[in-house]
This record gives structure tokens, sequence and C-alpha cells, in this order.
């Protein structure tokens, strides 16, 4: 975005942050990476991963804006346009999604000063990977119904359970831990904690995906031990505080750095290349012109999703503050859905090809892709609970449960 | 992307939006359209429908100056631009009112794109507080450059303009005329002794439309040597942003009634917005909504700041406006269930509104068309 509004510091930062991309670009890992990084299974994907989110906090990318004590660049105004430009240089993601995405809102929100100083400036430089043990196997959309159980024995918790789909479990150092103090009130009842992973009471198991692919997991929690100084917010207080985090995934944010690798119009782009590209019944199917409406239908909306994140911003317009953010999960992922459902149509039969079969066009990422999607409609608090949540907390209308 | 963070809604733009909004809801716009609709409901039997036409409440528009915030102030306007006249078209449209002031709007950018010195003297005159209405479509109401059915032979203009909007409430029509040079532009005053005006009856119950027959009129050129389509083609933008913002805002009133009725509606012993069946229609109503209010500003901002990107960023805005305009007209009935299907409701109001603006200057399906053009 070249915008007249920019300060000089600003304008100095873009120009230096598109340069800085330029030059630093990596070379690609010599095996595909996955499409997102809570697919990334291989451990030197990892370390290629690792290293070149490290480079990126280092340049000031990551953590533009926080101040220096927690490991930020003090600047101001800075993150935003970082964070554009990531997502349009064509760099590789941030393997350090969860940290960054997840646990640093959290703990700016709602972390002790110690809490902050000591695990911010790892999440960063991706030194310390996090994982998120929210979700359990009795407890999806309910979240509020988990059910792994918090004991205080001295200085410290034991915690018992099971938690599930947790993303980069089989990487990480940290865990952000939903567990149940009280089983007698179901909200009130859970306190939130920062699990260390690497003892001898967590088991991690990885659960593969309709894609084939795996990068979740199951997690066995077994006389887990937590000290009390890892504890977010007072006993009890874990639902207060997961809503920061949930917040914060659905799109509403502060954010520190871009997470996601390529933009929404960079695929919609390769997509309306994909219908040019593609003959079928003796013409492209970009001629064909109901081909063209339902691709230029979701370009609209793509296109609407890029002015919405412009118009949240803008006070007189947004009509509330919460209101376009939290929307931004749901119709992003929707969006998402539907691009990559059309790219399977372009392609017609050849969208039956997968990754490894060697006529399969762009090495079956379409069809891959597309799997892939329900990742964003599902996880996170899936699009029916959103819809929810947008009814209650925008509209007003009465609690669903 | 040039345009400004904050698509030009800059103070002035904020206060002119909020003193219009607050004009509009003291005027109870429904409430005042109401005693008009009574015994015309009977397509059947019932008495033909007048035009709704609240002239006070256009003088007051006048006094206000909204007619004349985009005409240039060398003709005596105020000089803003298609920012300013979105966000006035954004509250006619919230508040489905009847006047004049829709289609000045749309004429002063069609007389700026003229550009001539006939082009300049109707806009002074608009300045004044004259009503202009367009006389563009052909009968099968289609938008493209040649589909008039009017002819112009030696400055006199014979045959039928066909869906004139607000033809009963305007002083003076611009007519698009087939000339031997391609198309070109006319004025003439609507109460000239050639010029017939045939109400339709239409389901709009907050516009009128006619059909207007020129039986050898004299009309003076506002373009000629066929510049009328060029005329058109740059004034396309602004004509599709204003009546895309009109769109988005009977939307919003469309979302906000449908949400009330939602929370005091009672059925087995809750009430209704409790039930996803409800709450989820009504989020993607919102969800429509924000997308074209979004595309709807951004379009205002390119036309007034980023030209080369006007037409595109107008076929987005009037396309997802075409489609939020169907969504949100059906589910509001829908939703308000048994009440929302009579006459008395005031959603049925907005509905009718919104079936007509949803096809005005191209559906949805027709600016994606112009779109893969573009792309």
């Amino acid at each position: 975005m070249s915008d007249k509004a920019l300060s000089t510091e600003q304008a100095e930062f873009q120009a230096f942050c598109r340069a800085w991309l330029q030059e630093n670009k990596p070379a690609p890992h010599s095996t595909p990476l996955p499409q997102a990084a809570y697919e990334v299974t291989d451990p030197s994907h990892l370390t290629y991963l690792t290293e070149w989110q490290a480079k990126c906090y280092e340049a000031g990318l990551i953590a533009s804006d926080l101040p220096k004590n927690y490991g930020g660049h003090g600047m101001t105004g800075c993150q935003q346009i970082a964070s554009t430009e990531v997502r349009a240089a064509g760099v590789p993601y941030f393997i350090n999604w969860i940290g960054l995405g997840m646990a640093v809102p959290t703990l700016l929100e709602c972390g002790t000063e110690v809490q902050k100083e000591t695990f911010l400036p790892p999440i960063f430089s991706a030194e310390h990977i996090w994982c998120q043990g929210f979700s359990e196997p009795g407890a999806g959309s309910d979240l509020a119904s988990l059910q792994a159980s918090a004991v205080k024995e001295g200085d410290q918790w034991v915690i018992n359970g099971s938690k599930v789909w947790t993303s980069l479990g089989h990487f990480a150092q940290y865990m952000l831990l939903l567990a149940r103090q009280d089983k007698s009130d179901k909200y009130g009842g859970i306190t939130y904690f920062l699990a260390p992973m690497d003892q001898p009471g967590i088991t991690v198991k990885p659960i593969h995906k309709m894609t084939g692919e795996s990068g979740f997991n199951e997690v066995f929690l077994d006389n887990a031990i937590v000290g009390d100084h890892l504890r977010v917010g007072n006993v009890g207080d874990g639902w207060k505080v997961a809503m920061a985090t949930l917040t914060s995934e659905r799109g509403a944010g502060v954010g520190v750095g871009a997470v996601a690798g390529e933009s929404p119009m960079l695929v919609m782009e390769q997509v309306i290349q994909l219908a040019k590209d593609t003959r079928r019944n003796g013409r492209r199917v970009w001629d064909d012109p109901v081909w063209r409406d339902r691709i230029v239908k979701v370009y609209e909306r793509t296109e609407a999703s890029l002015y919405n994140g412009r118009r949240a911003r803008v006070k007189a317009l947004n009509g509330g503050a919460m209101r376009i953010p939290l929307q931004g999960k749901l119709t992003g992922s929707e969006i998402s859905q539907s691009l990559h459902q059309i790219a399977l149509g372009i392609l017609g039969l050849k969208s039956s090809l997968y990754v490894g079969d060697e006529n399969a066009p762009a090495n079956g990422k379409w069809p891959l892709g597309y799997m892939n999607t329900y990742t964003g409609t599902i996880s996170g608090g899936s699009s029916e609970i959103q819809r929810n949540i947008l009814g209650e907390r925008v509209l007003g209308l009465a609690k669903s449960k | 992307m040039t345009t400004p963070k904050d698509f030009g809604f800059n103070d002035d733009i904020n206060m002119l939006k909020d003193t219009y909004a607050k004009f509009l809801l003291e005027q109870k716009t429904i409430e005042a359209l109401r005693p008009s609709l009574s015994g015309t409901e009977d397509p059947y039997h019932g008495a033909p429908r007048q035009a709704f036409f609240d002239t006070q409440n256009w003088q007051k528009t006048v006094e206000l100056g909204m007619h004349a915030v985009a005409i240039p102030e060398a003709q005596g306007g105020i000089g803003m631009g298609l920012v300013a006249a979105t966000a006035i078209a954004e509250e006619i449209g919230r508040s489905a009112l009847p006047t004049p002031l829709s289609n000045n709007l749309l004429a002063t950018f069609l007389l700026r794109a003229a550009d001539t010195q006939p082009a300049k003297q109707l806009l002074e005159e608009m300045a004044e507080g004259a009503s202009v209405g367009l006389a563009l479509y052909g009968e099968d109401g289609s938008l493209e450059a040649d589909s008039t059915d009017v002819q112009a032979r030696d400055g006199k203009l014979v045959g039928t303009a066909w869906y004139v909007t607000d033809a009963q409430k305007c002083d003076i029509l611009i007519v698009a005329a087939q000339t031997q040079d391609g198309i070109d532009l006319f004025r003439i005053n609507r109460s000239d002794a050639t010029v017939t005006v045939n109400p339709d009856r239409i389901v709009d119950l907050t516009r009128d439309q006619a059909g207007v027959t020129f039986a050898s009129s004299d009309a003076e050129s506002l373009t000629e040597n066929g510049q009328g389509a060029i005329c058109l083609n740059d004034a396309l933008p602004a004509l599709l942003t204003l009546t895309a913002a009109d769109i988005a805002g009977a939307a919003e009133w469309q979302l906000q009634a449908t949400a009330d009725y939602a929370k005091v509606r009672q059925q087995f012993e809750r009430p209704i917005g409790f039930f996803q069946a409800v709450k989820h229609p009504i989020v993607d109503m919102m969800i429509a909504i924000d997308e074209t209010r979004s595309l709807v500003y951004q379009a205002a901002a390119a036309f007034d700041f980023d030209p080369d990107d006007a037409a595109r960023c107008a076929h987005l805005a009037k396309s997802s406006a075409s489609d939020t305009a169907e969504f949100c007209a059906n589910r509001s009935t829908q939703l308000h269930g048994g009440i929302g299907f009579t006459w008395e409701a005031d959603v049925q109001v907005y509905h009718k509104r919104q079936m007509h603006s949803q096809f005005m200057f191209g559906d949805g399906i027709w600016q994606r068309a112009k779109l893969a053009d573009l792309l």
C-alpha cells in the first residue's frame, strides 16, 4: 500500500521492508514446504522456517511496535506495514504462528511483567515454538465443557486429561493450556496456564488429516506439572483469558507479525490465470460466461475483504469497533474455500490428480489446498460458532447457549 | 492503491452525512409515505397510485444544500466529489425516501462528464433548485450505449424513453438519443407540450417511473458529435456507485429491522433470534452489507482520487450491491414471517425498493461480465 497518510518514519520503514525482503528472500528448501505452518512435520523444514523467522525478527519485521523490554523494536505504526509487505513478498510463512498470533496477544493483555519479559522474545525469534491446548475430544465448539483437571499441590499444579487438534504439538516447547480447577462451575472453573511440553507427564501422538498430512496431534497429560508462576490471570479466570486468545485467532487482535503465507489476492490471481490457461470443450474456461461469473463473484468478495480491513480502522464508517474484525476469520476461511472449489472446477477431471502424481497440475496444490481450507472453517471456532458470536455480540440477538 | 485510508471521508463529509441523516430521521420518511399508499394496494381494483412527492421535504433538502454538494463551485455548488454524494445516497436508501435528489446526484456527474457550456448552464439551474430526471433506457432496459429508442433529427426528439425513474418529480429531463453521429444527450422541460409522461404501474412504492414520449420535441443539445456515449461511459462509475450506496443504506435498515424483530418476536418460549436458523441468516445479511459498503466507499474514493481504477471499483460495488439487495430483501421478509408479507409492514416497502435498485444500471451478472473484461 503506498498511502499518502504515511509519516516519514513509516514511509522509510516501508521502503526498508521492501528492499530487505527482496534481498533476503530465502532460496526454496530442497523439498516443497507444506501450504501452511500448521502442517509442518519435517524437522529440516522446521530448521529452515525457524531461521527465516529469526532473521525477519532481527530485521524488525516482527514485534516492530512493541517496547524493547519485551523484545520489541520500539517503533510506532510500523507493524501493519511490515505485515502487509511480508504477505505481499511471496516469502515463506512464519512457523511460530500460534506463538505470534495467540500467545503474544494473550500475554500482552493478561500476562505478568515477568511472563512478558521471559516469554515474548523467544516467541519472536522462534526459539520457542508454541502450541495451543484448548480443545478436547469432548470439548470442541462447546469449549467450556473441557474436563482436563488442574489440582494445586504446593506452588505447582498437577494436570490430567487430554487435548486434541494440537497443531505443532510435536515441535512445541510450550502450550497455552486450559484446565479445570473446579468441576462445579462451567465457566468460572477454568484456569489458564503456560505449560512446558518437555516433561515426562506429556505425550504427543500425531493425528493424520483427510489430506494424509499430519501436523496436529493428540496430547496426553498424565500428572503433568505446571508451576503456579506459569498461570495467566487469576485462578478461575481462564475463560476470560481464553477469550483474549480467541479474539486474536479470529482476526480481531493487535497483531505482531504476518502469519499467513500467500495473501488471498495472490491466490485469486492464480485462479484467474488458471482459468485463462485451462482449455476445455474447445475453449478457455475463462471464456465460458458461467465460469466467469463464478470466478468474478469470488474476486468481488476477496476485494471486499481487503477494503473491509481498511474500513475497520475508520471509526466513522465501521459500524462499531468489533463488527468487521469479528467477521474476518469467518469470511476469510469461506472465501478461501470457494476459491479452491472454483479452482477444482476449472481443472475438471485434472483435479483428481493428487500430490506426487507426475501429471498433477501444480503438484496437486489445488485439491490439497481445498481439503486444507476446512482447517479454516472448522478450527478456532467453526463457522457456525462464528455466526453465533456475530449474532450475539454485534447484533445483540439472544444467546444460543 | 492511492486512495486515502479513510476513503476520503473527512470531517466535512462526516458532518454532512450526519446532518442529512438527522434531517431524514426527523422527517419520519416512511410514516410520511404511508397515507399516499392507502387504497392503492389492490392491483386489480384499487385506485391508481399517485407518485408520492413531499415537496416540503425537497425544499428543505435544497435549503440544507444537499442538492448541490457535487455541483462545481463555478456553477454555484459546493464543489465536493463522489465521496460526499455517496454519503448522501446511502442515507436516502436508509430512509427509502422518494426524492428527486437521487437523480439530481446522478445527473450532476453526467453533466460534469459532459463538461460543455449547456451542461454547465444546467448545473447552475440545478444549484438554484431545479430537479432533473434521466431518460436513458430503451425498451429492453439494457445499458449498452445504443439501446435508446429516442431519435434526434434536426434538434427534434422523436420516440419513447423507457423506465424513466422519478419522471413525475423532475422539472427537466436529460435524454439520450440516437443522432447521425451516434449517441448524444439533450435537455428538455418535462412540462413541454410535446412531451407525454405515461406513468408505469410499478412495484417500488418509493419511486415513480414512466415511459416518456417525445413528439418532435425541440430539445437543446448537451453534447455534440456523438460525445454523449463517451460522457455516459465516463459518468457510469458514479451512477453505479451512487445506486450501490442507496442499496447499502436500505440493506442496513433491513438488517437492523430484522435483528430488532428477532429480539422481540417470541416463539417456543424464546425470542426467535435465539434459534440459529434465524440468527445465522441475519448474520449473513450483515456480512453481505459490510462487503458492499466497503466496496461502495472504495468506488467513491477511486472516482475522486484514482480515476484510472474507478470503473473497476464501481462494477465491483454494484455487483456486490445488487446481490446484497436481493439477499437482504429476501431474508428480511422471510424472517419477519407472516407480518413481513403484509402491506402494513415496513419491510415490504424496503423490499420493493431493493427489487428495483437491484436492476438499475445493470444487475450483478452484468457488472461481473464487465469486470471480467477488465481482468
